[in-house]
Formats: C-alpha cells, sequence, structure tokens
C-alpha cells in the first residue's frame, strides 16, 4: 500500500491537529493532549511507512506535488510536497523516533503539572520537521525551519521559572536566527536568479539541470560563482541549525530543556534538518564543481567547517562533567562527520549516519533521561556512580549506544555509518586534512564516551541520589530497548557489502563491493578506537572515581587544557568579549544617542513650553489679576465707607430726610425765584 | 388776609407738628402718628388750593383728598402690621433698637 505524494500534506498535519488540540487542552486534560499527540505521530508513522513503501518503488523519480500559496504579480509563489527516496527515510525515522520519546515522555513527565503544554509543543515541533522533510519548495521548507526553531525555543524554556532555562532558550533562539537571516537570504539570492523555489518542478525547479546551469555561470563580486555564494548563504542556515563550528554555542546549553526535549530535538531530529537541508540542495552545493577556474567551491567550506566540528566538538567533549553536556558536544561532533560526508561529495554516507546517529543519540539521550529521572534530576558524573547494578536495563541499553557512538566494530550501526563517512573523506581529492581531523575525532569520540559510561554506572555511588536510584517503570525502558535494537541493526542497510540506502537514495543499483574496501584505513579507525576506549578503561574504570570531589585524572595531568576545555574552549567567552561587547556598545550608542539627542531635544523643547507657561503666570498674576484686584479693593473700601453710614436706625433716616427735604426747598426758592 | 393764606398757614403748622412728632419719637406708633398728620396736612393744602383757586366747581380737590385718605389708610395699615412683627420680634416697638436689616 502506498502514499501518494498528493495526500504527503497529511503527515505534518496530523501532528499540528494534535498540537492544536494540545493548546486547547486545559492543565488538566495532560492525558487528552498526551493520547492526541501519540495517536497523531502514530498515525503519522504508519502514512510515512506507505510514502516510503511507494518512493522506493521508484526511488530515482521525484514525485512532486505543487500548488500556488499567491500570485505575484507576473508569477505566483508556489508550494508543494516532494517524494523521494530521501524523503521517504527521514519521514519515516522521524515519526518512529517521535513515537518513542513520547511514549517515554509519558514516564517522564508524569509529575510535571504542565504535560499538556509539552506535549502540545512536542506535536508542534513534529509537525514543523514532517514539514520541513515533505517540502518540495525551498520556501514552505524554510517555514517549517522557522516552526522546528520556534518549537525549540519553547521547549529549551519549558521550565522557564530556571534562569538558566530561559537564557538557554534565548541563546539558542539568537543564535539560530543570525543561521537563519544567511538562508533566508540566499532562498531571496535564489529566487531573484532563477524565478523560483520549488525544487523540482518538471524541470523547472530550481534544483534541476537549467537552473543550475544558470547558477553556475554567473559570477558575483571577485570572480565567485553565484551558486557557490548562494551555496554557502544557504550553508550558514545549516551551520546555526545543525550547531557546526562557529554558531555550536548553543546546543551545549539547550540542555536545560526536559530530557525527552534533548533527544527529540537536540540529538535526533532537528539538529539533522541542517544535514538534511543541505543533502536536499545538494545538486545546488555541487553546481560549481563544473566551473574551471572558480576560486572558491562550496562544498570544500562545508566539509572543513565539518571537520573542525567534529574534532572540537568531541575535544570539548572529553573534559565535561555534565551527562548531558557530554552528550550535547558528542551530537555537535558527529553532525561535524554528516556535514563533512557532505563536504566530500558523498549526501547518501551522510543520511546514514544521520539515520544511525538519530537512532543510537536518541537512545543515549533516553538513557540519560531515564538516569537522571532515577536520580532526583541528578546530573553531575561527578556525583552519580555505581548506577549498573541498580539499573540493569538502562545500562545494557545505554550501553549499547555508546558503543554505536564509539564506533565499536562491525556489531554497531555507528561504526558502519562511521566508516562511509571516513572512506568518502579518504576519497576526497583536494585534501587529506578533514580525513586527519575525522580520525582523530574517532579516538577522542571512543574515549569520552567510555568516560561516560563508567562516571556514570560503574564505580561506587558518590552522592545518595545515586545510591537511592532505581530501575524507571517499562514505558520508559521499552522505548530505550526498541532504540536499542535500531542502533544494531540500522547499520546493516549501508554496509558496502550492501549498500542498498545509498542505491535508494540516488535510485541507482549499487553493486555490492567487498566487505573492506580501505583495508588500511579500516585498520586505523579500528585501532583509533581501540586507543580510545583502552585510555578511557586505564584512567576510569581501572581506577574509578572515589568521591565526587576527587580531580580528573587528566585534570590533574594537563590542567590547563582541561580547564580550556571544560569551559568549551572559551568560545561563550570570545562571543561575550566581541559579539556581546559590540551588541553592547551599540546598545550605549543608541541609549546615548536615545537619552541625549532625542532626550535633550524633548526635554528643551518641554522647557520652551514651561518657559511660556511661566511668563503667561507673569502676565496674568501681574497685569490682569493687579487690575481686577486693586478695582475690587477700591469697590470695597467704598462700600465700606458707604455702608457705614447704614445704621439701620430708622429715626436717623428720617432726620436726614428731612433736613434734605428742607435743603431742596431752600435751594429751589433761591434757585428758581419763585 | 385771606381765608387761603389762613389756611396754608394752619396746614403748614400741622405738617411741622407732624414732622417733629416723626423725628423725634422713638416710638414707632407715635411716628406713624406723626406721618398722619404729615399726610393731613397735605390733604388740608389740596382742599384750601381746590376750594379758593380759579375753578372751584370741579370737584377735583375733593377727589384727590379722598384717593389720599384711601392710600393713607392702606399705608397706616401696613405700618401697623410692620409695628406688630418688630413687636413679636424685641417685644417692645422703640425704633432706635429695630436696627437688625441694617446690612
Amino acid at each position: 500500500m502506498g502514499l501518494a505524494v498528493q495526500h504527503l500534506g497529511f503527515i505534518p498535519a496530523l501532528p499540528l491537529l494534535a498540537a492544536a488540540v494540545g493548546a486547547l487542552t486545559p492543565r488538566r486534560g495532560r492525558t487528552l493532549a498526551a493520547g492526541a499527540a501519540i495517536a497523531a505521530i502514530s498515525g503519522s508513522l504508519l502514512l510515512a511507512v506507505a510514502a516510503l513503501s511507494t518512493a522506493l518503488a521508484a526511488p530515482a523519480v521525484h514525485a512532486t506535488a505543487n500548488f500556488a500559496w499567491f500570485d505575484l504579480g507576473t508569477g505566483e509563489v508556489a508550494l508543494g510536497w516532494l517524494l523521494d527516496p530521501l524523503t521517504g527515510v527521514m519521514l519515516v525515522m522521524v515519526t518512529a523516533i517521535a513515537l518513542l520519546i513520547f511514549v517515554f515522555s509519558l514516564g517522564y513527565m508524569r509529575e510535571d503539572p504542565n504535560a499538556a503544554r509539552f506535549f502540545c509543543f512536542l506535536s508542534l515541533f513534529a509537525a514543523g520537521m514532517l514539514g520541513l522533510v515533505a517540502a518540495n519548495s525551498l520556501l514552505l521548507l524554510f517555514v517549517c525551519w522557522e516552526i522546528v526553531g520556534l518549537a525549540s525555543y519553547l521547549l529549551i524554556g519549558f521550565w522557564f521559572q530556571r534562569p538558566a532555562a530561559a537564557a538557554a532558550a534565548k541563546k539558542a533562539f539568537l543564535v539560530t536566527r543570525l543561521g537563519d537571516l544567511a538562508l533566508l537570504l540566499g532562498l531571496l539570492w535564489l529566487y531573484d536568479a532563477g524565478g523560483t523555489l520549488l525544487c523540482y518542478a518538471g524541470g523547472a525547479g530550481c534544483l534541476e539541470p537549467a537552473a543550475l546551469a544558470a547558477l553556475a555561470g554567473r559570477t558575483v563580486a571577485g570572480g565567485l560563482v553565484l551558486s557557490t555564494a548562494v551555496s554557502l548563504l544557504i550553508f550558514g542556515g545549516a551551520v546555526g541549525k545543525s550547531g557546526q563550528f562557529p554558531l555550536h554555542v548553543w546546543l551545549p546549553d539547550a540542555m536545560e530543556g526536559p530530557t525527552p526535549v534533548s533527544a527529540l530535538i537536540h540529538a535526533a531530529t532537528m539538529v539533522a534538518a541542517g544535514v538534511f537541508l543541505l543533502a536536499r540542495v545538494h545538486p545546488l552545493l555541487a553546481a560549481d564543481l563544473a566551473v574551471a577556474g572558480a576560486p572558491l567551491h562550496a562544498l570544500t567550506v562545508i566539509a572543513f567547517i565539518g571537520a573542525i566540528t567534529a574534532l572540537l566538538g568531541a575535544a570539548i567533549a572529553v573534559a565535561q562533567h555534565d551527562l548531558k553536556r557530554v552528550l550535547a558536544y558528542s551530537t555537535i561532533s558527529q553532525l561535524g562527520y554528516m556535514t563533512l560526508a557532505v563536504g566530500v561529495g558523498a549526501w547518501t554516507a551522510a543520511i546514514f549516519h544521520l539515520l544511525t546517529h538519530a537512532c543510537f543519540k536518541a537512545l543515549l539521550f533516553l538513557g540519560a533521561g531515564s538516569v537522571i529521572h532515577a536520580a532526583h534530576h541528578e546530573q553531575d558524573i561527578r556525583r552519580l556512580g555505581g548506577l549498573a547494578p541498580r539499573m540493569r536495563r538502562t545500562f545494557a541499553t545505554f550501553a549499547v549506544g555508546a558503543m554505536a557512538l564509539a564506533g565499536v566494530p562491525f556489531l554497531f550501526a555507528g561504526f558502519w555509518s562511521k566508516e562511509a563517512v571516513l572512506h568518502a573523506a579518504a576519497g576526497w581529492p583536494v585534501s587529506c586534512l578533514p580525513l586527519d581531523l575525522g580520525l582523530a575525532g574517532v579516538a577522542l569520540t571512543a574515549f569520552y564516551m567510555t568516560r561516560l559510561v563508567a562516571e556514570v554506572f560503574l564505580g561506587a555511588p558518590r552522592a545518595p541520589e545515586a545510591a537511592r536510584a532505581h530501575e524507571n517503570a517499562a514505558v520508559m525502558t521499552v522505548p530505550l530497548v526498541l532504540l536499542a535494537v535500531g542502533a544494531v541493526l540500522l547499520g546493516f542497510i549501508g554496509t558496502p557489502a550492501w549498500p542498498w540506502l545509498q542505491g535508494a537514495l540516488t535510485g541507482t543499483r549499487l553493486k555490492p563491493g567487498p566487505l573492506f574496501e580501505n583495508g588500511l584505513l579500516l585498520a586505523a579507525s579500528i585501532l583509533l578506537v581501540a586507543a580510545g576506549m583502552g585510555a578511557g578503561w586505564w584512567l576510569y574504570v581501572r581506577h574509578p572515581r572515589r568521591t565526587a570531589t576527587a580531580p580528573d585524572p587528566l585534570a590533574a595531568g594537563t590542567p590547563t587544557w582541561w580547564r580550556a576545555l571544560a569551559g568549551g574552549l572559551g568560545f561563550d567567552a570570545a562571543y561575550a568579549a566581541t559579539v556581546g561587547r559590540l551588541t553592547l556598545w551599540l546598545a550605549a550608542l543608541a541609549d546615548g544617542f536615545d537619552r541625549w539627542i532625542w532626550g535633550g531635544a524633548v526635554r528643551s523643547a518641554a522647557a520652551l513650553a514651561e518657559f511660556a507657561g511661566v511668563l503667561g503666570r507673569q502676565a496674568d498674576e501681574d497685569g490682569l489679576n493687579a487690575g481686577f484686584d486693586g478695582a475690587s479693593e477700591g469697590l470695597r473700601r467704598t462700600g465700606r465707607a458707604y455702608s457705614r453710614r447704614q445704621t439701620g436706625g430708622v429715626p436717623g433716616y428720617l432726620r436726614a430726610l428731612a433736613v434734605a427735604f428742607v435743603v431742596l426747598v431752600v435751594l429751589l426758592w433761591w434757585g428758581g425765584g419763585r | 388776609m385771606n381765608p387761603l393764606t389762613l389756611c396754608l398757614l394752619f396746614s403748614a403748622a400741622l405738617f411741622a407738628v407732624g414732622l417733629a412728632g416723626a423725628l423725634c419719637r422713638g416710638n414707632a406708633i407715635l411716628v406713624l402718628l406723626g406721618i398722619e398728620l404729615m399726610l393731613n396736612a397735605a390733604n388740608v393744602n389740596f382742599l384750601a388750593f381746590w376750594r379758593f383757586g380759579p375753578s372751584p366747581a370741579a370737584a377735583t380737590g375733593a377727589v384727590f383728598v379722598l384717593f389720599a385718605i384711601a392710600v393713607a389708610a392702606a399705608e397706616a395699615a401696613v405700618g401697623l402690621a410692620l409695628v406688630i412683627a418688630v413687636y413679636r420680634h424685641q417685644r417692645n416697638i422703640r425704633l432706635e433698637e429695630a436696627v437688625r436689616l441694617k446690612g
């Protein structure tokens, strides 16, 4: 049974509906919200499997369903769905991992009063991620990309009462926004150059040969090919989202969110969106390879950034003592491997590593969540220890995940996918430096994972929380077991002897090769893994840490390096000293401008008005009022004088009347003469 | 000395007596009495000028006097009512004490 591409939109629509249900659910309706989320993601999983089977039936075809969003003058802005094997495997991976994590969250968030909100955000995230994967239009992809970023912000800051969580959410949002700005600019430039953002549209899409040839044929400033410039801008988005050097600083802080979030978003799926984007636009990235005399190839930059990130993340992870931060830096490192694979042209190896990494990193994070839940939210590995006998299932599955991540040979998925990446890097004609950096990272990865397992599970408990820990309920351990099975089996879909995945993704039937093509490289990588694990065993298993405050054996040996690595090589401090200080300086400038220029203008206008007011008052008081006051004072004085004669005595009045009468008569007599 | 002059002298004397009474007395009733005397002095003048004037045939002077007497009666009624009102307030009718209307 298949799923036509026209109905692909249902896959993201279901979790979106669940998110709406969760958003409208009151606080006490957590069961409803969780049920809706899990039901929706299960439905999406079934549809995704159907979509994958459709895609695999015709792997070389990019089936699309485009529709106009709105008209824009002469053209129209089109969106669409795209179904090819890349979309299919990503859909299945996202829905499967999300389903397991949703189920795990039922147990993990049981005591949280805001679980309804949590499931709403998780569903929103899943909807965004599925839409991103299924989008045929880079514009729709960007919209979903931002939904995913928003969901990530909301979930990192889920416990926003903690200042650290609120700050981490803000940091993640701002840092990834920096990459998103580059991505948006790249998309606008692409639209300007080609007039469409549809990936595939029957020959007219921006990832199809006609458009790519046009892009590769134009140059911008400095002889840079236009497609290189656009590719690097789009890569900027991936750098932000996938935590690549130098924008990786948000990912370790993002661990402030609930652990299922760390598993779903910051390990398995969202950070993979950047790598997925690179795989999706791979034809565009590779377009400038055909241009003779191009000064810079986009893929070269991508390969070096990936290799630097792979080594940097692994090195910093060695010195972390927070359980989740170790895993966060290891995620950065693994994403570096995927980017490296894209950069050396092996995007199928990148997707292979993405799939296996999603599985075992989700396993590791959920295992960490299980530990944290059991140990009463203690996640400092110096205070844990000795959990293996208390939490057998968690220990066993976590160990499987750790071995997969470390690349223990042959049995584990991480080994095969990492070999595919390294093999592609070894075949890169430009430089052998990325391969060397990647190999160094392999040894470090094996070392820090051994350290992590030894510190958390072996030795003796070093804090009462660890001593009281006990195994969690089945709702939390069953997803672990399923993921552990995946972390083993998923490796066999892409081995050199049976490169099914690579063939399916590229739509060609690859001939099975020998199991070990490059024996020297294989031996080197196995030796490095053995060396890393051996060093870890020597330092941490042979002499387990006795107390929570005892210094790390490496810290005692190389305190300077240890301090630098423990502080993340000073990236945060460097950003605070440069970007942060610049921002503060600009803010101070703006503040001063406001305060002195605008504020001064306002204040002087106010002073002018006040002066006019004083003048008016003086005129009133000294001019008008004085006149009226004088007049009324005069009246009052006259009145007082006259009223003195008003005695009220009738005889007095009569006498005055008589005297006046007499005087009148006398006057008439004299004056009239008659 | 003709009769008109005699009449005028009589009325002048009567008026003077009334005026003196109105001016010098403190008792309100006696003041009213003085005013009545002055009014009647004027009435005597009306009658004298009519009787010894150029046309004694028409009864103009008598009619005037009748009007004046009617008006004087009304005035006396009002005055006495005022006096009673004053008495109710101050238990006597001395005009020197009736100064409450002074503003």
